[in-house]
């Protein structure tokens, strides 16, 4: 086994080396501008684009030409929510989302906000999942547009998607998902969630960065969209810009293996999941489980380490690499959003670790894992004034803390 | 983040972890922060005549909030109560060479001093009635 470990696969993940493979062709012998219709230079870039986005349409089950490459999911959720808006602005002046959304679609909701744009955030409930209901009365004759992401960053809960594709399509309201977690981990179908338009990217499922996607719906509804880069009208003058086709290129092989390669994958990642989860909760006493228990992806696990905080023990495994919900983390020195929202204590959001299992994640570096996640916690619980004074029987939320 | 090297040190191998008893009447303890904020220290001092002979310390946060009162408490060992008092955050940023946004975690050490100081104070000198800082949490 080799060290580091990476274990940070909601972050990103590597690209497959069978990915590499078929993008190599693409920066040398097979450059051509895929927008260059008069020599086969241009044609044979054009092919790799072509096979990429039946690909990619494949494993959402979309037709090829609703796919509109991006330079990522932030783009893909940025051109979904401004784009729509500013297409149906004299429709109505309302949009709803969610609460542990990613940064990509709240700060374009809080950027829509300051220009007139009522947006109504929905909370969500203790394992982290949207109720189609509240999406329902959150509904009024001004909402244009549905917000709402399949699976969470931080702690992998899958949304009702489906149902709430159902509502928006009842209501004649526009349905944007934020696939980006989910897409290439879990079954994705379009035509059953009844979206309308969906980001996702290539980094997330084992291909390269620099390139997303953001599918649009054709037919029954054909959604329209202002474009937020002008310039020589590629992707149905949606985004315009050269195609950066070695990226297409690898982002179609990633969404191929995804789709070849999920049913065996999803069992896999489970069964390591459950036991990196049992492996640790059947030693160490108080850890919790943020998000949903069955219904997350199968790659994640998102526990609270009680009375130890997150950076303090993401330093104790410095050579795995995890990533924390902790104020110390992040820049803002709050802590996750996404915890807070479903209601976990500020006190048990900093002590949060998330695990992200992929593709090269295996049985050894999740029993290393276990055992230095064991021998971390019990160093830091030792050294932590919290764990001592619950032994003594103190009740901590009694206490009056001098908030700093 | 990258932490510096005494910072990894003091992690790793922090100076003086534990408790003394509370109650002892040559025990000070300062218990400063909130776990809501994500770090709480409890610093305790023991003393002989005038002179700090031991010190101890706890800490919930982050790397660089435990190296700060794990350097603190080697620093007051060997110092008078009032020498102690006058341990500033600057010295530990300074020491632990810790970045601006960890420089909360210094004042926090410093806060903790100051809490322990007071409430050894309060034990010798109980007519004085000091008033505890605020950010002295010993009801627990």
């Amino acid at each position: 086994m080799k060290l580091p470990i990476y274990m940070d696969n909601h972050s990103t993940t590597p690209c497959d080396p069978r990915v590499v493979d078929a993008m190599l062709p693409y920066f040398t012998e097979k450059f051509g501008n895929a927008a260059s219709r008069n020599h086969s230079f241009g044609w044979e870039g054009e092919e790799g684009v072509d096979l990429a986005r039946k690909q990619i349409a494949k494993l959402i089950h979309a037709d090829s030409k609703e796919i509109v490459f991006t330079s990522g999911a932030t783009e893909s959720d940025n051109l979904a929510l401004k784009g729509v808006v500013e297409m149906y602005r004299e429709k109505g002046n309302h949009i709803i989302t969610s609460a542990t959304e990613h940064r990509a679609v709240i700060d374009p909701a809080k950027s829509l906000e300051k220009k007139g744009v009522s947006v109504t955030y929905l909370s969500v409930d203790k394992m982290g999942r949207v109720n189609p209901d509240d999406v329902r009365s959150a509904i009024t004759d001004q909402t244009i547009l549905i917000s709402v992401m399949l699976a969470n960053n931080e702690i992998g809960t899958i949304n009702p998607i489906a149902e709430i594709g159902k509502i928006a399509k009842e209501k004649g309201v526009l349905f944007h998902c934020d696939a980006t977690q989910g897409v290439g981990k879990i079954p994705v179908d379009v035509q059953a969630l009844c979206v309308d338009l969906m980001s996702f990217s290539a980094h997330k499922i084992y291909g390269p960065k620099g390139v997303g996607a953001l599918y649009v719906r054709r037919k029954a509804p054909r959604v329209r969209l202002v474009p937020m880069i002008d310039g020589g009208g590629h992707e149905r003058g949606m985004r315009s810009g050269t195609l950066p086709v070695p990226l297409i290129v690898g982002f179609g092989k990633a969404c191929e293996l995804c789709e070849q390669e999920m049913e065996a994958e999803t069992i896999r990642l489970k069964t390591l999941r459950d036991r990196l989860q049992e492996g640790i909760t059947s030693v160490l006493e108080e850890v919790y489980l943020n998000g949903h228990p069955i219904e997350r992806l199968p790659g994640n696990l998102n526990l609270s380490f009680a009375y130890v905080e997150g950076e303090a023990l993401l330093m104790g495994v410095k050579e795995i690499a995890l990533s924390s919900g902790s104020a110390c983390t992040s820049a803002t020195l709050e802590p996750s959003y996404v915890l807070r929202a479903l209601g976990v204590g500020s006190d048990l959001a900093h002590s949060s670790i998330r695990f992200g299992l992929g593709r090269f994640t295996t049985a050894e570096e999740v029993e290393y894992t276990i055992d230095r996640m064991i021998k971390a916690v019990n160093h830091l619980r030792e050294m932590s004034p919290l764990y001592e004074m619950a032994k003594e029987g103190v009740d901590l939320k009694s206490v009056q803390w001098a908030a700093h | 983040m990258a932490y510096s090297e005494k910072v990894i040190d003091h992690y790793n191998n922090p100076r003086n972890m534990g408790s003394f008893k509370k109650e002892d009447k040559d025990v000070g303890t300062g218990i400063v922060g909130a776990p809501e904020c994500g770090d709480v220290m409890k610093l305790q001092i023991k003393v002989e005549n005038d002179t700090i002979v031991d010190a101890k310390f706890k800490t919930f946060g982050c790397g660089s909030a435990i190296a700060s009162s794990s350097l603190a408490t080697e620093w007051l060992k060997g110092k008078t109560v009032d020498e102690a008092n006058s341990i500033k955050n600057t010295d530990i940023v300074q020491e632990l060479n810790l970045p601006p946004v960890k420089i909360h975690c210094s004042v926090l050490a410093e806060d903790a001093i100051k809490a322990a100081l007071n409430d050894y104070k309060k034990k010798v000198e109980p007519e004085s009635q000091e008033a505890a800082t605020s950010a002295a949490v010993t009801n627990g």
